[in-house]
């Protein structure tokens, strides 16, 4: 690098960069939590909601499987299988059967462990799962599928 | 350690060792579970019920992240007290700090592998402040604790040993990276009962780390060891320091948004994020420019050829991984396709593999011969072996890059492409059916990054007076 643009020109546009940038991303973060409660229907999100939540994080499922994108891609995306496994009318059933029969036993597929939930806590999983899947995503996924 | 050691500056950077040493043996665990892995990729219920998916990925990724902050703590124990010119302020809370990392590490993984996850969140009382099960950040509280009780007893003694120091601008750079990490993984306590918010802060964890303040330890750590191999002014070196960590945050927070597409939070981030993150790999360019024109500078010729080696390697291995892999998905428009496929496995494989597994052992290249009082290098035959590791180790990554890739882009045209009215998309698992031939060959790659392990670790091999095996040579 030329001698015109010297060490301390350098070391100025770092931190001169670095807060400015630092102070608008805080902005933009203040906008953020503003959006939060009507993108993400922060008024359904009920004691249920909360407590799948919960069971959700003890029994590690995203170490196989995504939420909205993010986790592991050993398993099929969940942030929308509320809409992709029967919505209101099948939803809840499914998933109780599905959880009670793991797991499937089949030589060679990847296999989901037997979690030995209550059916109050499938129920509140299967809640949390419904309100996630209604959270405004910008459309994703593309489609049902995940 | 009581004999002085001539090849050190200061008697206390000896406490680097153990940290490199035990970041090496928890290297060589991450690479087994990764080969787990790689197996249940393409036999679903290998180990199954003993070793489930879920599992495995958290030993792998958990002890990825340790093992790079082990590598962290060893540098700035080894280059702190050189840069500042004084002795570390106390080498035995740093001993201390060693054996309760160390330990509670073990115990953590110990935790995930004998005891089902629900109970360990039962054991360590997960609902008193709920912080588990979120991706990386798997450790009970306790251990979150136990990790900034380390964090604030390292960067006290860091702290304290550049305070009265000489002040450089490469350990102000490190001081304020390392810092910068332990301040935003304060936010893994923050864990909201609103799923959006929680993924949104999530990110601060995540994104500031390795995109952000990382980026500052990467660079002082690559600084340094440039400083040191090609005996170019430090005037000079200092420049390109700030230019890159300059590049590197302006870039890096803003570019935190393009983790916020499709997480709840406003349409604005679809902009800034593919803007500003777009950007991301100038930084990393930046440091291939740096390295290989110090360099190309060089005073003197050293004696280490592995050291440089590693110093190039990891810059293009980064801007490959992190620079280039990255920008493939991180416009909006192609994100909207690609998030949480096989892609984003291939890009986190090379970015974090080139960054920051290859800026540690750039390090551990430089300073282990001194730790071990062998000199500036070891001897030809052990650097012939350390540079077959090198090789092997990054060859094998930028193919097991190159499948995951193959098997992301053939996962996108089957399963996301098509849409609802089609409907033809295939479903996730019969997409991963048709992935398979791509898994077996990341599995082949994988053995191959297992043998470039064994490599490298021989290369510690201490040869002639007494004969001990790897990484436990490397203790004594």
């Amino acid at each position: 690098m030329s001698e015109t643009f010297t060490k301390s020109m350098a070391r100025n546009i770092y931190f001169g960069g670095s807060v400015f940038f630092l102070l608008v991303f805080l902005a933009l973060t203040y906008h953020t939590e503003q959006t939060f409660p009507e993108r993400s229907n922060a008024a359904q999100m009920s004691e249920a909601v909360v407590r799948g939540k919960l069971v959700w994080e003890q029994n590690n499922c995203i170490g196989c499987h995504s939420l909205l994108g993010e986790g592991a891609y050993f398993a099929p995306e969940l942030g929308n299988v509320f809409v992709r496994r029967g919505e209101d009318a099948g939803f809840k059933p499914f998933l109780q059967a599905w959880m009670k029969v793991q797991p499937l036993g089949v030589p060679g597929r990847r296999s989901m462990p037997q979690f030995h939930l209550s059916e109050q806590e499938v129920d509140d999983i299967a809640e949390f799962l419904k309100w996630t899947s209604k959270i405004n995503t910008n459309q994703w996924p593309p489609n049902k599928e995940g | 350690m009581t004999i002085a050691n001539p090849h050190l500056k200061f008697d206390s950077q000896a406490v680097a060792k153990p940290y490199f040493v035990f970041a090496l043996m928890l290297f060589l665990g991450q690479i087994l579970f990764g080969l787990i892995m790689g197996l249940q990729y393409v036999v679903g219920d290998f180990l199954f019920p003993l070793i489930p998916f879920n599992v495995a990925r958290m030993v792998h990724t958990n002890l990825l992240i340790v093992w790079l902050l082990f590598g962290f703590m060893g540098a700035a124990y080894y280059l702190i007290p050189e840069e500042a010119d004084r002795e570390l302020h106390s080498p035995l809370l740093a001993k201390i700090l060693f054996w309760v990392f160390a330990t509670a590490g073990v115990l953590t993984i110990l935790g995930y592998l004998l005891v089902p996850y629900a109970g360990l969140a039962r054991l360590t009382g997960n609902e008193l402040l709920p912080t588990m099960g979120r991706e990386f950040l798997e450790q009970p509280t306790i251990t979150k604790m136990g990790i900034v009780v380390v964090a604030l007893g390292f960067l006290y003694n860091i702290g304290m040993t550049l305070l009265k120091g000489r002040k450089t601008t490469i350990s102000m750079v490190m001081m304020t990276g390392l810092i910068g990490l332990a301040v935003f993984f304060l936010f893994s306590f923050y864990n909201p009962e609103n799923l959006a918010r929680d993924k949104y802060y999530w990110w601060f964890v995540v994104h500031l780390w390795v995109e952000g303040v990382w980026e500052l330890i990467m660079g002082a750590m690559l600084a340094f060891v440039l400083v040191k191999i090609t005996g170019v002014d430090r005037e000079v070196v200092e420049k390109w320091l700030y230019v890159i960590i300059a590049m590197a945050l302006i870039t890096g927070i803003l570019g935190t948004g393009h983790h916020f597409f499709w997480i709840g939070a406003p349409e604005m981030w679809l902009w800034i994020g593919s803007i500003f993150s777009a950007m991301e790999p100038i930084p990393f360019f930046a440091m291939v420019l740096f390295a290989f024109t110090m360099i190309g500078k060089r005073r003197r010729q050293h004696p280490n050829r592995a050291a440089t080696l590693w110093a190039k390697g990891t810059t293009v291995t980064a801007f490959l991984g992190a620079g280039v892999w990255g920008f493939l998905h991180t416009l909006a428009p192609v994100n909207y396709y690609t998030h949480g496929s096989q892609l984003t496995a291939a890009h986190g494989h090379l970015a974090f593999y080139g960054a920051y597994a290859m800026i540690v052992m750039t390090l551990i290249s430089y300073a282990m011969p001194r730790l071990r009082g062998i000199g500036e290098a070891p001897d030809e035959r052990s650097q012939t072996l350390e540079i077959w590791g090198f090789w092997l180790m990054t060859m094998s990554m930028v193919l097991i890059t190159l499948f995951l890739t193959a098997a992301g882009v053939m996962q996108v045209i089957l399963q996301r492409l098509p849409s609802d009215i089609d409907g033809t998309a295939l479903s996730f698992m019969n997409t991963v059916d048709q992935l398979q031939v791509f898994f077996w060959l990341r599995l082949a790659a994988g053995v191959g990054f297992f043998i470039g392990l064994a490599c490298y670790l021989f290369s510690f091999k201490r040869r002639g007076q007494e004969v001990l095996t790897g990484a436990t040579a490397a203790s004594r």
